[in-house]
């Protein structure tokens, strides 16, 4: 099972402000171990942030993404207490789904 | 011992993305930067008054620090039962009683009467893991650094004990004999030049405005840097994708004056380590921070 993500999720205005920090390994497929063995892709392919229930955005990632990746979306008309959720799948089949309250600024 | 020095001191560094972005926040925020740094950001003024364009960029490291994830699987692993014994970390001893976590890091270095030594962060925790917990002593050395091939227990662990002192100051006591000792052999070694290079560490860190490349090299003779220093170690370093202990960087240190390998946990990375952190005193703790 992954690691847990870290979501930051404050309100400022009428806007939040939503960032997530993801563990994951992010293999490329073309590195190389202490072995000198190919190490298989292994990345995140498809992530959903949804708000309140209503998808506010999908993504196709691909191994060009970072290790240990942060992203940030806003969202419009938003206020404390809304709830975030974060879903992504790898290229294995792993998903992790975490959630967040919106919290004021 | 190198077994995998390709693979464990120099990763590919898989955050080009992270960092070209920055880059780009950073190319672009410096237009903005005189008016907008001058009231946001006060640490990215250099002391002559310019902008420091790079300040912007490891601000926004910091806010979204990788190190915290780290801070979590040690969070993780100091509860759970592990190891030969089947239990848990909570009952060491970080010198303010057994698993009394709050503090216990800005007092490190310190003397340990249960093994009658000088004793940082990571040394204790290996006194812990082979005592309390029962693992054999040169595992946990053997896979203290993290590669890209394994993640490293010490390194989270690390990471979540000294993230418990966050917001205190750095206090060092040199109450013990022993503790004075060890301070002063720190600073012995921190100015005897030594190895093919003669190189000592104040060689580097003993001026003003010394470079490695571009990378800039604090003074630690400057209550100041030294106090910078101290402050962020254990420390996510970018270039590496993982965080990364004092003693990582002590051993890094040594390799790069090509002298022997500083074995982990010796006595001369906590002597060294007892120098800085006294030295320091004052700096108030943030780990793990953030490096190159």
């Amino acid at each position: 099972m992954a690691e847990p993500m870290k979501i930051r999720a404050t309100v400022k205005g009428d806007v939040a402000d939503i960032r997530v920090l993801i563990a994951h390994p992010m293999e490329t497929g073309q590195r190389r171990d202490a072995k000198g063995e190919l190490v298989p892709q292994h990345f995140i392919q498809s992530i959903v942030v949804t708000y309140n229930g209503k998808t506010v955005y999908t993504g196709q990632w691909s191994q060009a993404v970072s290790r240990n990746p942060v992203f940030a979306v806003r969202v419009r008309g938003a206020k404390a207490g809304d709830k975030v959720s974060v879903t992504w799948v790898d290229n294995k089949g792993d998903r992790r789904t975490d959630e967040k309250t919106v919290d004021a600024a | 011992m190198r077994p995998d020095f390709k693979s464990s001191r120099h990763p590919r560094p898989r955050s080009l993305l992270r960092i070209r972005a920055l880059r780009a926040v950073a190319q672009r925020a410096r237009a903005a930067t005189t008016v907008a740094c001058a009231v946001a950001c006060g640490a990215a003024l250099a002391q002559d008054g310019k902008v420091d364009p790079l300040a912007v960029g490891r601000q926004l490291l910091a806010e979204d620090n990788p190190g915290e994830l780290w801070v979590q699987r040690g969070e993780k692993l100091f509860h759970a039962k592990r190891g030969p014994r089947q239990l848990s970390l909570e009952q060491c001893d970080f010198g303010l009683g057994p698993g009394k976590l709050t503090g216990a890091f800005a007092r490190l270095p310190r003397y340990f009467p249960d093994t009658g030594k000088v004793q940082d962060l990571e040394s204790r925790l290996l006194t812990c893991m082979v005592e309390l917990q029962g693992y054999a002593r040169a595992d946990i050395v053997k896979g203290a650094f993290s590669t890209l091939d394994h993640d490293s227990d010490m390194e989270a662990l690390a990471s979540f004990v000294a993230s418990r002192s966050n917001g205190m100051s750095m206090n060092v006591q040199l109450d013990h004999e022993k503790e004075r000792e060890m301070y002063k052999a720190g600073e012995y070694l921190f100015h005897r030049r030594s190895g093919p290079t003669d190189f000592a560490c104040v060689t580097c860190h003993g001026d003003e405005g010394k470079r490695i490349r571009l990378q800039e090299l604090p003074n630690m003779t400057d209550r100041k840097q030294i106090q910078a220093v101290v402050s962020g170690w254990p420390a996510y370093r970018g270039t590496q994708s993982t965080v990364r202990t004092m003693q990582h960087r002590l051993y890094d240190c040594n390799w790069q004056m090509r002298l022997p390998d500083l074995d982990f946990a010796s006595d001369m990375s906590i002597a060294l380590t007892t120098y800085l952190n006294y030295s320091g005193n004052g700096a108030v703790i943030q780990a793990p921070g953030v490096r190159r």
